[in-house]
């Protein structure tokens, strides 16, 4: 989870990413964005999420986002 | 409290139906000071019922016949639904129409429409279209109007668009808010009439000096469309028992072929009606061509007018039976009003072309 | 059918009655009907397209559909049995499986779409003056780059799960043939659009006017300003006009494709509104953009999410390509970690420039779009340093800037859709730095366009209740819902709008009175 948080926060140094929940809907993240932290992602923790996962539910917030990351992994 | 929104919106939706119905009278030509023509066809609603003569046709009966004139020297009651242009389907459906509102003794149609079998043959679309809109506009409502659209439209027109655009002439006019003049209000609501009994007075004198060479054609015979359409005026008179008179009017121009007057003389011979070539008459009418036309032999002026309508008039009455009602009292002081708005207007008229 | 006709309306009056007094379980099937009456009225060969593409929509689904189902079975019966690799591998076997269905359709519907773009006559296009190619008489079918959008997007949801299949193939049917938007668009997802479909929508009176009002400024957009407009556009594209005179014809086509595009998109929505379907809203003032990536995110959305959803995100989150980025980024450093995102929108650019149309010009245009947004991209971090040294964020007028400025950059980007030939578009773009004949703005030139000094005066007026309308709808949200409060204003200003949308609409014949003076015989 931290090292997710590093993550997003290397890419928005402005945002507060423990406490926002609308990062889509508010459109701080845009498409560029989701993509690069995929790729952060897949080379942290080696999960590779795949298209149909990128909707807003799961890049909302950053909570949501490892609760992604946890599901996968588990799979 | 909902009852009551619910009036509240019927009227504000009755509101403004009435404003639009407001904007479309004040949009619409007027035809009250420039091509009077357009106003013509709307002015026998006020005129329907007892008529004995109808005539038919395009501007060779409204500018060459004088109702006034028949009634003055043979007591002879008729009416002219003449329009800019009418073709022949138009001239159908306005024969039917005016069924609908007397059975004159005699309809008189002139054949010149003879030569346009279509609407695309009658000239430039935006002509035609404008020339089937002086026609048609103002004509009540009725299954005779809606066929006669049908009949008359080109093919540019020929579309729902084109349609709901008779049904709705704001659809049509809708542009010239931006060219009203003043008569769009002054005649907002009423109309003035232009015409006596149909026929449009011409004061003016443009006399005929050189013949008008026209073409030679490559095929004389009239087209189906028009033969059809002459059939059911054939068809029509004879159900209700009104005699159909087929005339020429003698205008010298658009040239009237002999190889036209021949096919009609064989329709009427074969049909048993009377056909009259008026331009055969010329000496017995007595027309001047120095004196009788505004426009070099086009049209007559009001005096060749009435030298023809009284040549006419005794055919009319000899020939056809129409009687003569100036033993009438009611009949003889409508028709002395009438007889007193045309010579107003003639006065009025003459003075205006003499200045 | 046109959706500027009186047909069309009528067409709309009638459906809208009946939608309100059948029983509400046969809505649905009355939009079905109406949707394939609307069809019909294009011509039956088109018929055979339509019902393809629904055919092969249904059938894949459904055999992807039995396959999961069957997969579900399974697991639950053997929930016990079975280790984790073995239920991964068994899914992994479905998936292969349905992707064969799943390509299968992709590839037989996109080439159908390929081979009617390529050989076929664009009505709209040709109305437009662009020439194509074409040995066919036979026109584009209507719709069909939409409904094969939105149909194909569908297919891809079912495989991937995030769409449930529809079972009953006349609810396909009216899926991918819903009328409204055949036309252009939206596209819209499934999820979102499919559901409201089928629903019972009893009599809103408030959603019906809304909708009807929205119907209403869309043709006040479209009759009033685009359709006016559109005679310039087209006299601006002769090889005479360069420089100042090409940018005049950016701008006027700007002011066209907005009219026209979102006038269509408000009639679209606001009859699916007045049917009581809420549809996603396919732009949001997309010319108070700052920048062309956001203004791509405000214009031709549902087109933008498609790209995104089924090109864009498949492309730069694959493995090859997470791949790529991983060695990129040990040798480029930042720049390679963006490699992936940058491959992926010259694809998704490639793609969404010949869904446009299959001539060279399209494809340049996509190039274009893509070239300025991944060099914007790469040059933010400097943009950002220059914004914090002046303190520009801060400042209003600055704000302003970067809309004009992309305003003017976007169109002329656009304006290379209106040439066929991309060479005579570079011309005119190079013609800015060679020709600078500010004098057309008032020698009289923009007089011989086809437009009167009136339509000039209209025309101006209009965009400017365009924009003052835009940004009370940027600053406060919904125009009507802030009339609500007075009645009789609302009334007013309604029929005042349907009386400029009568009178001011180019439509009809146009009057011309020297044809109503009688002329002869």
């Amino acid at each position: 989870m931290e090292k997710l948080l590093e993550i997003l926060n290397e890419l928005h140094p402005e945002v507060d990413f423990e406490t926002e929940e609308r990062l889509i809907d508010d459109k701080i993240l845009d498409s560029f964005d989701i993509v690069t932290i995929v790729a952060e992602i897949d080379a942290e923790y080696d999960v590779a999420i795949p298209a149909e996962e990128l909707i807003p539910e799961n890049f909302n917030s950053a909570k949501a986002l490892w609760a992604l990351v946890e599901r996968l992994m588990e799979e | 409290m909902k009852k009551k929104s619910k009036i509240l919106l019927c009227a504000a939706v009755l509101v403004c139906l009435a404003l639009l119905w407001l904007l479309q009278a004040l949009l619409v030509p007027k035809y009250m000071t420039r091509s009077k023509e357009g106003a013509l066809i709307g002015e026998y609603y006020a005129n329907a019922g007892g008529n004995d003569v109808i005539f038919i046709g395009d501007c060779e009966v409204y500018e060459n016949f004088s109702p006034i004139t028949l009634w003055e020297q043979y007591g002879i009651t008729s009416y002219i639904r003449g329009s800019a242009q009418q073709t022949i389907w138009q001239s159908y459906y306005l024969m039917e129409e005016t069924f609908r509102y007397e059975t004159p003794r005699v309809m008189v149609f002139n054949v010149l429409s003879m030569k346009y079998d279509t609407p695309q043959s009658t000239g430039s679309s935006e002509q035609r279209e404008a020339y089937n809109r002086m026609t048609l506009d103002t004509m009540r409502w009725s299954s005779a109007k809606w066929n006669a659209i049908q009949a008359s439209m080109t093919q540019e027109e020929r579309s729902w668009e084109g349609e709901f655009s008779y049904l709705f002439p704001l659809l049509r006019y809708h542009s010239r808010w931006s060219q009203l003049e003043k008569e769009d209000f002054q005649y907002l609501l009423h109309r003035d009439v232009v015409s006596d009994n149909g026929y449009l007075m011409q004061t003016g004198v443009k006399p005929y000096t050189t013949p008008h060479a026209e073409r030679p054609l490559v095929d004389y015979t009239f087209g189906e469309n028009s033969y059809a359409y002459l059939d059911k005026m054939v068809q029509l008179c004879e159900s209700y028992g009104t005699q159909l008179v087929l005339i020429k009017a003698p205008s010298l121009y658009p040239t009237w072929w002999e190889q036209w007057d021949a096919q009609i003389q064989d329709y009427a011979d074969a049909h048993n009606l009377l056909y009259l070539n008026l331009l055969e008459y010329q000496e017995e009418i007595g027309l001047d061509w120095s004196a009788d036309t505004y426009d070099t032999g086009l049209h007559l002026n009001v005096y060749g007018a009435e030298k023809l309508s009284a040549f006419f008039g005794k055919i009319l009455s000899e020939q056809c039976g129409v009687p003569d009602h100036r033993g009438d009292a009611q009949i003889s002081a409508l028709w002395q009003n009438k007889a007193d708005t045309y010579y107003a207007r003639k006065e009025a008229m003459e003075a205006q072309t003499t200045n | 059918m046109q959706i500027v006709s009186v047909s069309f309306l009528l067409f709309a009056a009638l459906l809208l009655i009946a939608y309100y007094l059948i029983p509400r379980k046969g809505q649905w099937l009355l939009l079905l009907a109406a949707s394939y009456l609307f069809y019909l009225w294009a011509g039956v060969e088109y018929l055979a397209f339509i019902l393809f593409t629904t055919l092969t929509t249904y059938g894949a689904t459904m055999l992807m559909d039995r396959n999961l189902r069957k997969q579900a079975g399974f697991l639950a019966e053997n929930k016990e049995s079975l280790t984790r690799e073995q239920r991964k591998s068994y899914k992994a076997g479905v998936k292969k499986t349905n992707r064969v269905f799943l390509v299968l359709c992709l590839v037989m519907n996109f080439t159908i779409l390929g081979l009617c773009k390529a050989c076929l006559v664009d009505p709209l296009r040709t109305a437009a003056g662009s020439g194509t190619f074409s040995f066919l008489t036979l026109g584009l079918p209507l719709g069909i780059s939409f409904y094969m959008f939105q149909s194909m997007g569908y297919v891809v949801d079912v495989y991937r799960e995030t769409a449930k299949a529809e079972r009953n193939p006349l609810k396909i049917a009216l899926f991918v043939s819903f009328f409204p938007q055949l036309v252009q668009g939206p596209i819209s997802k499934f999820g979102q659009l499919a559901p409201q479909l089928y629903a019972p929508h009893p009599f809103d009176g408030r959603q019906v006017s809304f909708g009807l009002q929205r119907m209403l400024w869309g043709y006040f957009k479209k009759l009033v300003i685009a359709d006016r407009i559109a005679a310039a556009v087209i006299a601006l594209r002769a090889p005479e006009y360069t420089g100042v005179s090409f940018l005049v014809l950016t701008v006027f086509y700007a002011v066209q494709i907005y009219g026209d595009f979102t006038g269509g998109i408000d009639v679209t929505v606001g009859l699916a509104q007045a049917l009581g379907i809420t549809m996603p809203e396919n732009f949001i003032r997309p010319y108070f953009s700052k920048n062309i990536a956001e203004y791509w995110r405000r214009w031709h959305i549902s087109l933008g999410e498609w790209m995104k959803d089924y090109i864009f995100y498949p492309i730069s989150v694959s493995q090859p390509m997470l791949k790529l980025s991983k060695s990129a980024r040990k040798k480029l450093g930042n720049f390679g970690k963006r490699l992936p995102v940058y491959v992926a929108s010259v694809a998704t650019w490639f793609v969404t420039g010949i869904w446009h149309g299959l001539t060279p010009n399209f494809v340049v245009w996509g190039m274009l779009n893509c070239f300025v947004i991944v060099v914007s991209e790469e040059l933010s971090p400097l943009y950002e340093r220059f914004h914090n040294r002046f303190h520009l964020k801060e400042k209003r007028w600055y704000g302003g800037f970067e809309i004009l400025r992309m305003f003017l950059l976007m169109n002329l980007i656009r304006a290379c859709d209106l040439f066929p030939h991309v060479g005579n578009y570079f011309v005119r773009l190079g013609s800015l730095f060679t020709t600078f004949n500010f004098h057309i703005l008032w020698d009289g030139t923009l007089m011989k366009l086809g437009l009167t000094g009136l339509d000039y005066g209209i025309l101006a007026g209009g965009c400017a209740l365009m924009l003052a309308v835009s940004l009370v709808q940027e600053k406060k949200g919904n125009v009507r819902e802030l009339l609500q409060g007075s009645t009789a204003l609302r009334y007013c200003l309604i029929f005042l709008l349907l009386v400029i949308v009568l009178l001011m609409g180019s439509y009809g014949i146009g009057y011309n009175a020297s044809s109503f003076i009688y002329t002869g015989f």
